[in-house]
């Protein structure tokens, strides 16, 4: 595989770089070290600037209004734009928009009206409601929401943690149990309205990302039309695992860029700091981590731009994406936490980004499936059905 | 630990003891009744120290404060918000509108 950028995807990272550097990282020298969001006024000003460069909605499909760019172009965006404080959860604060909840670009015809379209005008928001407390890297078999059919309607019962923005969402995607014999086959996704009888958002559930919580749902006898029904009944699972392998590529991306973020503030903080009269950069010591930095970066930039280009061509990129996630997370956590060590006592304030990423990254191991799950999937693929 | 905050009132006379964490703060009045809720960020000069001094000089109906030292002063700060608009309908008075503020219903 050819990783060399093309003449256009040169173009397009300098174009974001420069972006990212020019309008998002100036405007965080006064927001809270934590903060997840802009100001109104800057977040609609710098939308309208992605939209003007042709880069907003980069997950939506050009036949749903996104642009036309290429997935290996947009996992070399994704790595661009999360190289600021905020970038590994809130990739410039959003302005480059989001695809929404890529599963309803499956939907049902009625479903995209009610749903998708209004999502992609910004209109309506959308959760994605998989994790139980029973469990989370096994959904098929810790789903016990159960949803019970009545007439036209299904009647949902049973609870969701981990669940990001239910308390701001207009409607969510929920999976349910709806055949207790069939396990990953007896799963079944349905599209819920926050403001239906019987959905509470009980709590929230902080976590290390102090600028952005969890939430925990309960449902009561919450009744939802069969036509909220997305896909086929007990097809559920399918469609939380193509989200969850797709998710993985941008996720990797993420940690990717913050890791090359870090590794360019410790390259050039080095040669200026001494100690016993001599520059940081010319001790062995630090010399190593720089090159372990390195090669950190360079190996989990690869894995992710592989699993990038092989599902652009249409070909199996489950045990890539897989592989990607796991480099990339943990060469992201082992990159920042050399950084933050060079830099000694001010690694660790405030004043700089790194005990912030160092939180976050610490998450991406567990987030979207953890490592040890990453391992099982890999192993699965590479054993096939001897493994069973 | 509790959702609402649920530590006793202190006096305004007593703002002297106050640490120089970051987290989180409420202002009540004479009724014990919530006037204002904020935090003390990682930009506060001298965290709980200096914001509540700050915000009880803007909220002329503050008699007393109550605080919590937590890391996680964002998403505390909005879930009390959120809290305290699911118990009583709306903000505090004299929090200012929250932009897209989440709803919480509290078992």
């Amino acid at each position: 595989m050819d990783l060399s950028l093309s003449e256009e995807q040169e173009m397009i990272v300098g174009m974001v770089r420069r972006f990212v550097r020019e309008e998002i990282v100036p405007l965080e020298l006064n927001l809270d070290p934590d903060a997840d969001t802009l100001a109104p006024d800057d977040r609609a000003r710098l939308t309208e600037k992605t939209k003007a460069m042709g880069l907003y909605g980069l997950g939506i499909p050009p036949e749903f209004g996104g642009p036309e760019i290429d997935l290996v172009t947009r996992t070399l965006i994704a790595i661009e734009i999360s190289q600021h404080r905020a970038g590994l959860y809130a990739p410039c604060y959003g302005v480059f928009g989001g695809a929404g909840l890529a599963q309803l670009f499956e939907a049902t015809d009625d479903q995209k009206e009610r749903y998708l379209y209004p999502t992609l005008r910004g209109e309506k928001r959308g959760f994605f409601g998989l994790t139980e407390p029973s469990g989370g890297s096994d959904p098929a078999r810790a789903i016990q929401t159960k949803a019970v059919r009545d007439g036209d309607d299904w009647i949902i019962n049973g609870g969701k943690i981990f669940i990001s923005g239910a308390d701001k969402a207009d409607y969510g995607l929920v999976f349910a149990r709806t055949d207790k014999d069939k396990g990953r086959n007896g799963v079944t996704c349905f599209i819920v309205d926050t403001d239906t009888p019987g959905f509470h958002v009980r709590r929230v559930v902080h976590t290390l990302r102090s600028a952005h919580y969890a939430t925990e749902l309960q449902f009561e006898d919450m009744r939802v039309p069969a036509s909220n029904v997305l896909g086929e009944v007990n097809r559920g699972f399918a469609i939380a695992t193509d989200r969850l392998t797709s998710q993985r590529i941008p996720y990797a991306a993420g940690c990717v860029g913050v890791a090359i973020k870090a590794h360019e503030m410790a390259l050039e903080y080095v040669p200026q700091r001494e100690t016993f009269g001599a520059p940081l950069s010319s001790r062995q010591a630090i010399q190593w981590m720089l090159v372990d930095n390195e090669i950190d970066i360079k190996q989990a930039r690869w894995f992710t731009l592989e699993a990038a280009d092989r599902a652009q061509r249409g070909e199996s990129f489950r045990k890539e994406a897989a592989m990607a996630k796991l480099v990339a997370t943990e060469a992201g956590g082992r990159v920042v936490d050399r950084c933050m060590q060079m830099f000694g006592g001010y690694g660790v304030t405030k004043d700089f980004p790194f005990e912030r990423w160092y939180r976050e990254m610490r998450i991406r191991r567990i987030g979207e499936g953890p490592s040890e799950v990453q391992r099982h999937i890999i192993a699965r693929d590479i054993l096939g059905a001897s493994l069973r | 630990m509790s959702i609402r905050l649920e530590k006793p009132w202190q006096a305004l006379e007593r703002l002297d003891d106050l640490p120089g964490h970051l987290g989180v703060f409420q202002l009540g009045n004479a009724d014990g009744e919530v006037q204002f809720i904020g935090y003390a960020g990682g930009r506060s000069q001298y965290g709980l120290r200096s914001a509540i001094p700050d915000a009880v000089a803007n909220v002329a109906t503050a008699t007393s404060y109550r605080l919590e030292i937590t890391a996680a002063y964002l998403t505390r700060y909005q879930e009390l918000l959120m809290v305290h608009q699911a118990d009583h309908g709306r903000l505090p008075s004299a929090n200012d509108p929250v932009d897209n503020l989440g709803r919480l219903s509290p078992a």
